[in-house]
């Protein structure tokens, strides 16, 4: 339970409100995270709060990289830490994508607004493993196109012939010449093989919802839509209960699910 | 939007329709203009918008393969409520809107799978909108909290 000491190394602010962080361990690492796990961060004299963690997982070193969008308190000081700022770091924790399920199958990959984070870790390891998979597609929603995260690797990935990117914007500002809608437009309309796909979703949780019954309405299997649940996560270890969702406890049993899991549960108001 | 008719209402669909193309920046329709017409996007992609002053054409959607552009001839004033410009090549199968509803007033069974049709997909982009009225990406401490 106690944290880990790790160094802000690098910094790249991605939109008005959020920033990259690249941290290194001061003195011992924690274990290395798979995609969609997240760690328990920690802004000395502020407050800990759940990040998941962005970076790529095929990159063998201790380093993290973990993107923080400022909202509270703690979001906030993390936000702000420049390079020599040091961190805590619990972890990592939970359940994540295991994208090894879309093996041999099509990775769909839904991401709305800082729910591309999380979902970064997948894109890289179905790139880096490519032949594994059958096709790969990403299907990316901003509020605004200067609010899409990873805007380079946006461009790297849409002009790769063995990836379909699909971004769509809900304003569209002058000089965007892309889509302008929600998410579930490309997702209704995409040349999809039901049977043969398995879908990875992270965003709002209405955006989640309406991004997988799209899918359910296409003939896409609950229990191959997988989506990233989010709730107040304190301890990180599934001992004070504050993530409970119904018979979850979010930070142990997620924060990656499956639908056929979610759906009921996120239909309950304030559960 | 085929699904409910039978083969000899897809036949007079067929009848019809034609196959056209739009080059980027072409428009289909100006806003206020009398509403005729229906396109059924093959290929491309058609934004529809709006003149505001002081800001030109902004864009509230677009729109793209398997999707349909132009719902205002439906009902009167069969006026055009947007406009709808080609973003690039756009490959569309138009529909005679005139002759449609002729058929679908002369046969309900035609018009009834029609109607559902278009208010199926109406039906969908009042969702999508709806979702994005949500602003659900926007930073949650940017959200006034109620005053209730």
């Amino acid at each position: 339970m106690l944290p880990a000491r790790y160094v802000v190394t690098g910094r790249t602010a991605e939109t008005a409100d959020s920033a990259t962080l690249r941290l290194a361990p001061v003195d011992r690492p924690i274990p290395r995270f798979q995609p969609g796990q997240f760690t328990m961060l920690y802004a000395r004299g502020v407050g800990e709060i759940a990040v998941s963690i962005s970076g790529d997982p095929s990159v063998v070193d201790t380093s993290l990289t973990q993107t923080i969008r400022a909202v509270g308190a703690v979001s906030r000081a993390l936000h702000a830490a420049q390079p020599g700022t040091v961190v805590g770091v619990r972890g990592p924790y939970g359940v994540g994508w295991q994208p090894s399920l879309a093996w041999e199958r099509d990775a769909l990959i839904v991401a709305g607004g800082v729910g591309l984070a999380p979902l970064r870790p997948v894109v890289l390891a179905v790139l880096a493993q490519r032949w594994r998979y059958r096709r790969a597609i990403l299907v990316a929603g901003a509020r605004t196109p200067r609010e899409f995260l990873y805007s380079d690797e946006l461009k790297w990935w849409s002009s790769r012939e063995d990836m379909a990117v699909e971004l769509t914007v809900d304003h569209a500002a002058d000089d965007w010449t892309g889509q302008v809608g929600f998410v579930t437009q490309p997702l209704s309309r995409l040349p999809l093989d039901p049977a043969a796909t398995t879908a990875f979703i992270c965003g709002p949780e209405p955006m989640m919802r309406y991004s997988a019954e799209t899918l359910l309405r296409r003939g896409v299997h609950a229990d191959r839509i997988r989506i990233s649940l989010e709730r107040n996560m304190q301890c990180g270890i599934g001992q004070c209960g504050h993530c409970q969702l119904g018979p979850l406890l979010v930070c142990r049993d997620g924060p990656v699910v499956d639908y056929a899991v979610a759906a009921d549960l996120l239909s309950v108001r304030e559960l | 939007m085929l699904s409910g008719l039978s083969p000899t209402h897809i036949a007079v669909l067929s009848g019809a329709a034609k196959e056209v193309t739009f080059a980027a920046g072409e428009r289909l329709f100006h806003e206020g203009a009398p509403a005729r017409g229906c396109w059924l996007v093959q290929r491309g992609c058609v934004a529809v918008d709006a003149a505001i002053p002081g800001r030109g054409p902004v864009v509230v959607q677009t729109v793209g393969p398997g999707e349909v552009v132009g719902w205002s001839w439906l009902i009167t004033p069969a006026k055009w409520h947007f406009g709808a410009i080609s973003v690039t090549p756009t490959v569309a199968v138009e529909l005679d809107t005139d002759q449609l509803r002729a058929f679908a007033e002369h046969d309900p069974s035609f018009g009834y799978p029609i109607a559902v049709a278009m208010l199926t997909m109406v039906l969908d982009r009042l969702q999508t909108t709806r979702a994005r009225l949500l602003d659900l990406y926007r930073n949650p401490a940017d959200v006034p909290t109620s005053p209730l």
